[in-house]
């Protein structure tokens, strides 16, 4: 078992087996220490290092460890780190226990060498963020937990199907890039955008998130799409269908985060946005396309938790969601205020914050493809990206109108959270070469161009006068935007009532025909359960004549 | 040597020791009694299919009479396999019977159900281990005689009209598979299956052997519970005491679909059932309809025992589905999840035999909140529901991966969809549970349980034995698959 000791995900995982046991001083030590043992296991792990078990006769391979799965550890267990750092105190044992299963799962699928392995911890992260959701305890999001287990389950099942029709073809479960060409690997790839949030079933995300705890949005945002973006990256790199996904996403999650009116619903929305950006460059299959997908996935947790740390503050002590009811909080709470506002800059590439360093990498290699029609999209984008998240979660949350509330910031471990991911946004966003020295290929790009930044501040400049311009329109009231799911919060339900009445007149047409039968019958007048009876042997002597013809027939 | 008599003892043990229960008389003791004779029981068939595994075929003519004139028993993997199952189920079911019967029926009648549930178990082994059709006919007979008697034991005066339904429903099955071999008896003049199968080639294309089949189909279909005929069961399950729906939903169906099993594979012929019948398109087109139906109707379901009746007839239809692929990797997958199953269903039935135990109900909306009351319980039925669904490292995950690798390979993605959608139904109906039991506030039946009572920690041993199963052959899987395997291969003609 010693390979369990230097499994980073296994470590998380039985760490958060251990949690509820753990009270006061003791539980915040291990929330803290475990994440970063993990970060310091894996760096010090040998690239060669391999760790394998056989289960249903196959070999599997727990740990692969390259540049890539590196680089996605780092970020996971810093993500941890902080996330723990910002709720050790407030957040109960079931969630934190949760979400270290939750993240170990995730670590194990980004270390799985092979598709069985990189499964049984696709469901268990399933499993476990549905806990992180429901440990929010209330009834919205025990429903909304019921509709993500149930996506995430039937995700799962089509993933499983694909991988053994793959199987059946290939005879390998090894996880290589693959085309979809034949069902097996068309279901995988079914199986893995299903968590990146793309169409058709995107609506699962902003549906189930917002209803977490203050700190268990943080995790949620973090791991189940970006191990999503993960496997696609090792699965179906330059998979040309992916570029047309990423950009609808990408536009999906702009037009609806402009439109609603929740400030971490709106976070949501443009979660399904910024992945859009690295299933693009995913899409665009080159080297430079795929470093770019894995520095914004890198970046895009740091400055998206940041965020969503910062909408969690205010959310915990004020106790509201609205952008209606929020307003003019930048007095009374400076830190998360501002902290917010970098992970806003960040998001929307900001020269000098992270955003800018990783988005760009996925811009240029459209440009060295001479896809120009991408090139606009992802030009347009980013301007949209300033607009809904940029500036709009700000604006209402903190400048806007005097809501009449006055929290204070936070408790101090929270605002240490929020002040480390802040520093890490520009750090990065300063020294580059940092994240890119951790990127899986060769980097021979530079971002601080005096073109290229001129060009992203005239976009960002010109889109945020455009939002002060149509300010008016951008009020936000009290509506809900309908969604995709629509389709199975109301239609199924509807259609399914429907079936039911219909199957009762049936049933009642019938109803004559039955008390013919019965009249017949030796039992004339028995009682109703008797009928039944009856009824059920008509039953059997109907299926023998059937079966009879049927035979006969063949 | 005493070893040579093991198919023998298999059976006649518990027949033998079911008598002495009505002379033992005393609740404990008879308890005791029938947990010795059913783990005796068990360790024959463990050594049976020791003996089994190593490819050899073990034959016993009862009364020295060789077969095809006196009555064989025919021992090869698949009965080995089956025999393993059956005993294990009877004997680890048993330890929770002695508290749960108590609160169940009444004291005086408990010898009854012990007496009655070694016969039965007589009879499952038997069907299982004779070579005989017509033998088949008479275990089975005895099966049912004791299950009717077991299911209208109950307090509950439902159980009466469920047993007579039963009655009706499983005598008429019974007749028709007598019928079927009688037919067979008429073209080949032999009643040993394996004679049988040697001899019915030659009269194959006759219209008596069609006629027989469907007699065989629609019986089996009957004492099986393959939707649509599976009317009996949500009564049967619903109405008798815990225990025996336990017992009953682990063992009996499997039997039957181990007849199904064995007179297609062995008896009829591949050739002939399957190339020129086509018996397995009609079972798929159960099977389907098994999955859906039962599936929509357990979500529908309020008593929980009923519940898990309707999952039951949807997990049978998995197992007739692996069968009908025709393939030997769907039989394979059939028969694993003939093993899986018997273990997840008796655990889910066990938790509800300790929740019943407790609250005196199954109703959903009454055990609002249980899962605060009896966290114990309720996070081992979160297991074992869990591994119904098909969650990874449990039990049910390798039957519903071989089972959708098996359909892949015939390329059938419709009934890959199927599966697909009706473990999301799984989920509904497990979670329905779960969610009513933990999120809920408590109801009077809940709260009423905290009244004192000792904990039958009997009832735990079992429930921890099934679960460990659940978790254990869900990690491990070379004794289980390995050996559906090799029964497939067998069934099939194949060389290893």
């Amino acid at each position: 078992m010693m390979c369990s000791l230097l499994h980073p995900g296994l470590i998380l995982i039985l760490a958060g087996l251990l949690i509820p046991l753990c009270k006061g001083k003791l539980r915040t030590a291990v929330v803290l220490a475990v994440p970063l043992c993990a970060l310091a296991v894996v760096w010090n792990l040998d690239l060669t290092t391999s760790c394998s078990t056989s289960y249903l006769g196959f070999e599997l391979q727990l740990l692969r460890l390259d540049a890539l799965s590196l680089l996605f550890i780092t970020v996971f267990a810093i993500t941890v780190f902080t996330g723990s750092l910002y709720c050790c105190l407030q957040a109960n044992s079931r969630e934190l226990s949760a979400a270290f299963i939750y993240a170990g799962g995730a670590m194990a699928v980004v270390l799985a060498g092979d598709l069985i392995t990189l499964f049984i911890f696709w469901e268990l992260m399933a499993l476990s963020s549905t806990l992180v959701l429901w440990s929010a305890s209330n009834e919205s999001s025990r429903r909304a937990g019921m509709r993500y287990i149930l996506i995430h389950l039937l995700g799962g099942v089509v993933l499983m199907a694909g991988i053994t029709a793959y199987l059946n073809q290939t005879g390998s479960i090894a996880l290589t890039a693959m085309q979809p060409d034949s069902i097996g690997t068309v279901l995988i790839l079914c199986g893995f955008l299903l968590n990146a949030g793309a169409p058709p079933l995107t609506a699962w995300l902003a549906d189930a998130y917002p209803e977490a705890s203050f700190s268990g949005m943080v995790f949620l945002s973090a791991f189940t799409t970006k191990t999503a973006v993960y496997v696609l990256m090792r699965g179906f790199p330059g998979t040309e269908i992916l570029i047309a996904i990423g950009v609808f996403m990408i536009f999906y999650g702009i037009i609806y985060a402009l439109l609603e009116n929740d400030m971490r619903r709106i976070l949501a929305y443009s979660i399904v946005n910024q992945v859009g950006f690295m299933i693009c460059g995913i899409g665009i299959g080159t080297e430079m396309a795929l470093n770019g997908a894995a520095a914004h996935a890198f970046t895009h947790i740091v400055y998206k938790a940041l965020l969503l740390m910062s909408a969690g503050s205010v959310l915990y002590m004020t106790g509201k969601r609205k952008c209606t009811d929020l307003g003019g909080l930048i007095h009374s709470m400076p830190v998360t205020a501002v902290c917010g506002i970098i992970g806003a800059l960040a998001i929307s590439s900001f020269p000098l914050t992270s955003g800018f360093v990783s988005k760009s990498m996925i811009t240029q290699s459209a440009v060295d493809q001479h896809i120009l029609w991408v090139w606009l999209a992802l030009q347009a984008a980013s301007a949209g990206v300033f607009l809904h998240a940029g500036i709009k979660f700000p604006w209402f949350v903190f400048f806007q109108k005097d809501s009449g509330l006055r929290p204070e910031d936070p408790p101090l471990n929270m605002q240490l959270g929020m002040i480390l991911f802040a520093f890490v946004c520009l750090f990065l966003g300063v020294f580059p070469n940092v994240l890119y020295a951790m990127l899986p290929y060769q980097v021979d790009y530079v971002p601080y161009t005096a073109a290229h930044t001129l060009t992203q501040l005239q976009l960002l400049l010109f889109s945020g006068l455009a939002f002060f311009v149509m300010l008016p329109l951008m009020k936000r009231t009290l509506t809900i935007s309908l969604d995709f799911d629509w389709f199975y919060r109301k239609l199924i339900p509807q259609l399914v009532k429907w079936l039911e009445q219909l199957l009762s007149i049936v049933s009642q047409w019938l109803m004559p025909i039955q008390n013919k039968l019965m009249t017949v019958s030796l039992l004339q007048n028995a009682s109703v359960s008797n009928r039944t009876l009856a009824f059920n042997l008509c039953l059997v002597m109907f299926l023998f004549v059937i079966t009879l013809i049927y035979y006969l027939l063949v | 040597m005493p070893s040579t008599h093991l198919p023998l003892l298999q059976v006649v043990i518990p027949l033998l020791a079911a008598p002495i229960c009505i002379i033992l008389h005393e609740k404990t003791l008879t308890w005791l009694f029938t947990f010795l004779v059913t783990l005796t029981s068990f360790i024959i068939a463990c050594l049976l299919f020791q003996h089994a595994a190593q490819d050899q075929v073990l034959t016993y003519a009862i009364g020295g009479w060789a077969a095809p004139w006196g009555i064989e028993y025919y021992l090869d993997r698949l009965t080995a396999f089956m025999l393993v199952i059956i005993t294990g189920l009877a004997t680890f079911i048993i330890l929770a019977a002695k508290h749960s019967l108590e609160t169940e029926i009444a004291a005086d009648r408990a010898y009854l159900v012990y007496c009655a549930y070694l016969l039965n178990l007589t009879g499952l082994l038997g069907v299982l281990m004779t070579g005989d059709a017509f033998n088949i006919f008479v275990f089975i007979e005895i099966a049912s005689l004791s299950s009717y008697a077991l299911i209208s034991i109950s307090r509950d005066r439902r159980s009466l009209y469920a047993a007579f339904k039963y009655l009706i429903l499983g005598t008429l099955g019974a007749s028709f598979i007598l019928i079927a071999i009688g037919l067979l008896y008429a073209v080949t003049g032999t009643l040993n299956i394996l004679d049988l199968a040697e001899r019915l080639p030659e009269v194959g294309n006759s219209g008596t052997v069609f006629t027989a089949m469907v007699f065989f189909t629609i019986g089996i279909g009957l004492k099986a519970a393959i939707f649509p005929l599976h009317l009996w069961l949500p009564d049967a399950y619903s109405y008798s005491p815990s225990i025996v729906s336990t017992f009953l939903a682990g063992t009996s169906t499997k039997v039957f679909i181990y007849v199904l099993i064995r007179f297609i594979f062995t008896l009829f012929g591949i050739e002939l059932s399957l190339e020129q019948v086509g018996m397995n398109e009609l079972l798929m087109l159960m099977s389907i309809g098994a999955i859906l139906y039962g599936s929509f109707q357990a979500i529908k379901q309020d008593s929980i025992k009923r519940l898990l009746a309707f999952s039951s007839i949807a997990q049978i239809g998995y197992m007739i589905l692996g069968i009908s692929l025709a393939t030997a990797a769907g039989l394979a997958a059939g028969l694993i999840h003939v093993f899986n199953h018997a273990i997840i269903k008796v655990s889910l039935f066990l938790c509800l035999a300790n929740i019943i135990y407790y609250t005196n109900t199954d109703s959903i909306k009454q055990l609002a909140g249980i899962g605060r009351r009896m966290p114990l319980t309720m996070s081992l039925f979160t297991v074992a529901g869990l591994s119904l669904i098909g969650v990874p490292l449990t039990a049910g995950f390798i039957s519903k991966w071989f089972l959708i690798k098996a359909a892949m390979a015939n390329g059938y993605l419709a009934i890959v969809a199927v599966i697909v959608f009706s473990s999301i139904l799984a989920l509904v109906y497990i979670w329905k549970i779960i969610e009513v039991a933990y999120f809920h506030p408590e109801t009077e039946a809940v709260l009423q349980q905290t009244e004192q009572r000792q904990t039958p920690w009997l009832m735990y041993l079992s429930l921890f034995l099934f679960i460990g199963a659940c978790v254990y052959f869900g990690v491990q899987t070379h004794i289980n698959v390995g050996m559906a395997e090799a029964v497939a291969a067998d069934l099939f003609r194949l060389q290893p």
